[in-house]
């Protein structure tokens, strides 16, 4: 018999099939789109062919992110800290702060040697430390998301960013590149940016190592090394899975 | 559905003006205060502390050059002037520092203070400024002194820029989201975000629940105006009331911030957008007299 946790996002949908022995049989990445609920059946279709299993094999659905709501086959339903909190342990055991950015929210979690959530903070009212303030500014650089990354590391000197609100910011790049500034600094600007609201999240609980990022962002190198530099602690990336996946193999692990 | 498509709906209009009943050359002083925002800039020339002239244009992304665009086009608006005929230049507002050829940088604080009181009238006592990128709730006496501000300049959510966002998203001109409002039989719960891009996401979830576009607008006016009563209540709020800045212009938010208030605003005497350079230009001649003296 095998389990399934799904978390649907404001941006991704994540499926992840898991056997009894925790093991990870398959997991599909979509996007959301606009109907939540046809995305959420077609991404478990999606991974239980991947996985060759059918309906009748899943013994439990366990749902996070936008929960139940928009994946009402799930069986049940687990917070976004808890399925974060046990997916890092799961990647990552030496994990014991965790910090999450996703498209829309960001939050910090201190897990204790047994993989418990001990503390946590979360923000999701201004999108400044989230991860939609990248894809607003992308679409100014004209870079690609990876591009985007890679020219941070770049960076020669790093500029301050003046704005802290995304709206304010996508007008002070526009003003940037009018000055010739170079896309590089730039972009090591947006990241430096991001990683201070981030790690003002992270600092309301305590940070302790090994300090795990997940979430679509934990994929923009140029985000993992400013968020590094901000918190003067080695972040490490899950190095098995997508950190995105993360919330989902937690509520699979639920579920079982 | 409706298409979403980022347009040019933002674009509010220009606009250059001069009192053609009077003759400059007849006033003992001319002065002129410049305003420049970070998304509209005013020049306005005043004849002997009376408002003469005006232009109010869109910044581009060089302050210094747009300072440049907008007293070049008050001065050929007016004809017969030049730079020569100023006595004394003020500038004011984000970029003032980016204006090489004023005389003096004062604060928008105190410029729409001083401002206020010549379009709303000496008994104005609180002023709520609503513009491109930043909100100020002003409490001044009567003449136009600043004795308590508060700001907030760090978000969006009821800034113009905010508005110009969410114009685009609904394909709306900027001139009609306003009244457009207040076409709604029953006022919706506002946005339940303040943050302009997560609201851009919540808008369209509504566009596609079916929202009319005059619903959606209401329920985002009434989050504007919602988050700009709570800074007007930190600093108090005395009447008699006016709003200076571009939003003044947009009755969605005035008359929604009215209720919220049980107050009623002050109506202009003359464009509300100009009162930072007004008082720019009111300072500007305060100064000239006195360094003559």
């Amino acid at each position: 018999m095998a389990v399934a946790g799904i978390d649907v996002g404001t941006k991704m949908t994540k499926v992840v099939i898991m056997d009894e022995n925790r093991n990870i049989l398959s997991y599909v990445i979509e996007r959301t789109g606009t109907d939540h609920k046809k995305t959420s059946e077609e991404t478990l279709e999606k991974a239980l062919e991947k996985a060759g299993l059918k309906r009748e094999d899943i013994k439990k659905i366990v749902a996070t992110g936008f929960g139940k709501i928009s994946a009402p086959f799930a069986d049940d339903e687990v917070t976004q800290v808890i399925a974060a909190g046990r997916g890092a342990y799961y990647v990552k055991p030496s994990a014991r702060t965790v910090i999450e950015v996703g498209a829309e929210e960001s939050r910090a979690i201190q897990l204790d040697e047994n993989g418990n959530v001990k503390d946590f903070s979360l923000a999701d009212k201004c999108a400044a430390g989230a991860g939609s303030f990248v894809d607003a500014m992308i679409r100014y650089l004209e870079v690609t998301p990876d591009e985007f990354g890679q020219l941070a590391l770049q960076a020669t000197r790093a500029i301050p960013m003046n704005a802290q609100c995304v709206v304010f910011a996508e007008s002070e790049v526009v003003s940037l590149l009018h000055s010739n500034v170079p896309k590089a600094e730039i972009s090591r600007a947006i990241h430096d940016a991001i990683a201070d609201r981030v790690a003002a999240i992270a600092r309301r609980i305590e940070i302790k190592d090994d300090v795990l990022i997940i979430g679509g962002l934990a994929n923009d190198i140029g985000f993992i090394d400013a968020i590094g530099r901000e918190l003067g602690k080695e972040a490490h990336v899950p190095d098995s899975h997508p950190p995105e996946l993360v919330p989902a193999i937690g509520a699979a692990l639920s579920a079982l | 559905m409706v298409t979403v498509q980022e347009s040019e709906y933002w674009r509010w209009p220009e606009t250059i003006w001069v009192d053609e009943s009077k003759n400059w050359q007849d006033a003992e002083v001319i002065s002129c205060g410049i305003d420049l925002g970070s998304v509209s800039t005013q020049a306005v020339i005043m004849a002997d502390g009376e408002l003469y002239a005006y232009a109010n244009i869109r910044t581009g992304t060089s302050s210094t050059a747009s300072a440049e665009k907008s007293v070049n086009a008050v001065l050929e608006k007016i004809g017969d002037m030049t730079r020569e005929n100023i006595h004394y230049i003020v500038g004011t507002g984000y970029g003032r520092v980016s204006i090489p050829f004023a005389n003096k940088t004062i604060t928008e604080i105190a410029c729409h203070g001083r401002g206020a009181v010549y379009v709303y009238g000496n008994t104005v006592r609180t002023i709520l400024d609503m513009g491109g990128q930043d909100l100020k709730a002003i409490k001044v006496d009567s003449r136009g002194k600043v004795i308590n501000f508060l700001m907030n300049d760090k978000c969006a959510a009821g800034t113009g820029r905010g508005i110009e966002v969410v114009c685009d998203m609904l394909s709306i001109p900027i001139t009609d989201v306003g009244e457009l409002s207040l076409k709604v039989d029953e006022e919706p719960e506002p946005v339940s975000t303040t943050c302009v891009v997560f609201a851009k996401s919540e808008i369209l979830g509504l566009i596609r629940r079916g929202w009319s576009k005059e619903m959606i607008l209401a329920a985002f006016f009434n989050a504007v105006s919602s988050r700009v009563v709570e800074l007007l209540e930190r600093v108090g709020v005395e009447p008699d009331f006016a709003i200076t800045g571009g939003i003044s212009k947009n009755v969605g938010v005035v008359r929604r911030i009215e209720r919220k208030l049980n107050l009623k605003a002050l109506e202009p005497k003359v464009d509300p957008q100009l009162a930072g350079a007004i008082g720019a230009a009111l300072f500007a001649r305060a100064l000239y007299i006195k360094s003559k003296k």
